[in-house]
């Protein structure tokens, strides 16, 4: 079992004309299936990579029964891009364009909260984010596939792309593998938070274990800690990164800044070493602290 | 990017927001009688232009009764380094200062929107108890704080803006103006892609007039494609070397340390940074290289990196996925070799092609004669850097020619 993602996803890629859509959805489908369709407007009835593209979402989702969207458009497009699969009625929209103003985010998830309240069954997740993969079935994003280990017991979620890689690839290393990892990206307003995908991988019965991996700015990780206090059973361990940044200075994640006196460091770990979250203060030990823990409960 | 509290108040007075009578900014004494005779009769205000606050406490804000003391505070305002708890002990200097017509306050209120992040809305904080620094509020009185989430679209609803006025306790024959200026507020919010629309203090003068006396925008950057006007503006803020890094696609921020550090993804770059301060080093920057970072790219990071002459070694973390080990140490090699790198070099590489990558770099020429090591996991060649860039140890660096 896996979240969000599995051997039946049926996936539309919205750019998948452009470079980078192109390069990225070319990799994923070397990686397994899952990628059914593109969506270009202006490129419908061609066929790109073996996939048949369309000029709409809304054509992709009745031709081909898309059911998730992986998303390439630049920035200046890539709120209405969102918009469209939201309307398309996508049910799981995976952004992995950089740079989306904030207040076109604002206006994404205003009108993804108002279909959710209708009953509409709709999740983001991004933008600014490597993806989501779930090894040995199914990979939408731009993460290096082969760093990966399928049907493993823990879970990810990460808010920065090549330290998820850094993270999976020292599970690998010790022959742990991953259920599903995602990335729910480095922006201020994020689709899905920490919070989200724990929700997810705690109802998950093939997750047994999950590591957080946050990073300064914001309270993501001060919810995420609330959240393991009331609702999980499954172990989570923690690393976060910018405990050196200077406050007030944006570390290249736009989502990355102390400011106003919150968002620091040492409140994270506070909040998460107070439910008894296992928090990880070096990156390259993430691996070895899980496959610790994991061992000893086998063996116990 | 931040805006200055004059850059601010050009555009509140564009939006129909009040603000004080100016006699705009002066960069040196002599513009002061221009400026005051522009601004009206007496007394006036002086107000250093930094991007910082407490600028009161510093010393940054004075009061003028008489043409006179106006012109011995601008001599001493103008060029002073002000340093006030947000400035950092080193100070901002003081290029410019803004002269208004003092106003006569009967109460002050805190105003701001910001975009929350947890609700994803722009959000208005106020409170009747302005003049003071809101984090300080926030920490001792809380309840004494409102917030209101504003819709992203539309903007502040009339009701909205009653309802904050009847909270806020403005004067009852001011309650329509003072939503005509929440709505125009929260309108430069949304039309300029603000983070941050901040009037501290918003005040009531004796005569019940409302007006903003401090201003502060600060504008998202990823919007800087729409937005025209500030797009063309140089952001006071970030130094030369931070404005050259993002000229060619780099993200760079200079820190107090040593060792310069060129990473791939801007959370691997912070962990990195941390791991190299756990390691009992300190590193001299931030630099995100990007995903798609090619030899250009790194040459131009090491380039960067090099400027700054605290560093002495420089420490290489890069993850390929989408950009492959090889092409990354073909990269570093060319790049060393481009600005005839003296400083200890190490490099670690991880992901894609990482075996052909490591093998480049141990092919890459000898230098000294010294031995060739590329780092395997992270600890290991941030340790080694850490232990690299102090003392005798020094000489063990590897040298890429």
């Amino acid at each position: 079992m896996s979240i969000l993602l599995n051997k039946k996803s049926r996936i539309v890629v919205q750019g998948i004309t452009g470079s980078a859509g192109s390069f990225h959805s070319e990799q994923c489908l070397k990686y397994g299936k899952g990628i059914v369709a593109g969506a270009t407007p202006g490129k419908g009835g061609k066929k790109h990579l073996g996939v048949p593209v369309f000029n709409t979402v809304h054509d992709a989702v009745s031709a081909e029964a898309v059911d998730a969207s992986l998303i390439f458009v630049p920035p200046p497009f890539a709120a209405d891009a969102m918009l469209e699969a939201a309307d398309a009625g996508v049910k799981l929209i995976i952004t992995i364009t950089e740079g989306i103003p904030v207040l076109d985010m604002a206006r994404v998830k205003k009108d993804i909260e108002r279909r959710r309240a209708l009953g509409q069954e709709i999740r983001l997740v991004g933008p600014n984010c490597p993806g989501v993969i779930t090894p040995g079935e199914v990979k939408a994003g731009i993460m290096p596939g082969y760093i990966h280990k399928g049907g493993g017991p823990v879970g990810l979620v990460s808010r920065s792309g090549t330290l998820t890689y850094e993270a999976v690839w020292q599970l690998t290393q010790r022959g742990i593998g991953q259920s599903t990892v995602v990335g729910i990206g480095g922006d201020p307003i994020a689709g899905s938070t920490h919070t989200d995908i724990l929700r997810l991988f705690e109802q998950d019965d093939a997750t047994k274990a999950v590591v957080l991996i946050g990073e300064i700015g914001g309270s993501a990780e001060e919810e995420a800690a609330d959240f393991y206090k009331r609702h999980m059973s499954k172990p989570v361990y923690a690393f976060i990164a910018g405990k050196t940044a200077p406050p007030g200075r944006r570390m290249g994640h736009a989502g990355a800044i102390i400011e106003g006196g919150s968002g620091g460091h040492a409140d994270k770990i506070a909040a998460l070493k107070q439910v008894g979250i296992h928090v990880v203060d070096n990156l390259s030990e993430i691996g070895e602290t899980v496959a610790r823990t994991i061992s000893a409960a086998q063996t116990a | 990017m931040k805006l200055l509290e004059y850059e601010s108040k050009d555009i509140f007075r564009a939006y129909g927001i009040p603000v004080p009578p100016t006699g705009g900014v002066i960069k040196d004494a002599g513009k002061l009688p221009n400026a005051i005779k522009k601004a009206g009769k007496g007394p006036w205000v002086l107000k250093a232009q930094v991007l910082a606050g407490g600028r009161g406490k510093g010393g940054g804000v004075k009061l003028a009764k008489t043409p006179k003391d106006a012109r011995e505070i601008a001599k001493k305002m103008v060029g002073m380094t002000l340093i006030t708890h947000q400035t950092g002990p080193e100070g901002l200097l003081v290029k410019e200062v803004l002269v208004d017509k003092a106003s006569d306050i009967s109460r002050e209120i805190y105003f701001s929107i910001v975009m929350d992040r947890k609700s994803g809305k722009p959000t208005i904080i106020a409170s009747a108890e302005g003049g003071v620094e809101i984090e300080v509020l926030a920490k001792e009185r809380p309840s004494a704080i409102l917030k209101m989430p504003v819709d992203p679209d539309r903007g502040l609803e009339a009701y909205q803006g009653r309802r904050l006025a009847y909270a806020l306790d403005i004067p009852n024959d001011r309650v329509l103006d003072f939503v005509k200026m929440a709505t125009k507020l929260v309108k430069v919010f949304l039309d300029l892609d603000a983070s941050l629309v901040e009037v501290n203090p918003l005040i009531i003068t004796p005569k019940n007039e409302l007006i903003a006396l401090d201003a502060k925008i600060v504008t998202d950057d990823n919007a800087l494609f729409r937005q025209e006007s500030l797009a063309e503006r140089r952001d006071p803020e970030i130094t030369a070397l931070e404005r050259e890094a993002k000229e060619v696609g780099l993200s760079y921020i200079a820190l107090d340390g040593n060792i310069g550090c060129m990473v791939n993804g801007a959370g691997l770059a912070m962990g990195t940074m941390d791991t190299v301060s756990l390691a009992g080093g300190s590193p001299a920057n931030f630099l995100d290289v990007g995903g798609g970072a090619n030899e250009e790219q790194v040459t131009r990071a090491l380039q960067i990196i090099l400027k700054d002459k605290k560093v002495t070694a420089v420490l290489v973390n890069i993850f390929g996925g989408i950009m492959r080990c090889d092409t990354i140490a073909k990269g570093v090699i060319a790049a060393a070799k481009k600005v005839k790198l003296k400083l200890p070099l190490i490099v670690r590489l991880e992901g894609t092609n990482v075996k052909e990558g490591k093998a480049a770099i141990r092919k890459s020429p000898r230098s000294n004669g010294r031995p060739r090591r590329s780092g395997s996991p992270t600890s290991r060649s941030t340790e080694t850097s850490a232990a690299w860039s102090t003392g005798p140890a020094l000489r063990w660096g590897r040298w890429i020619p």
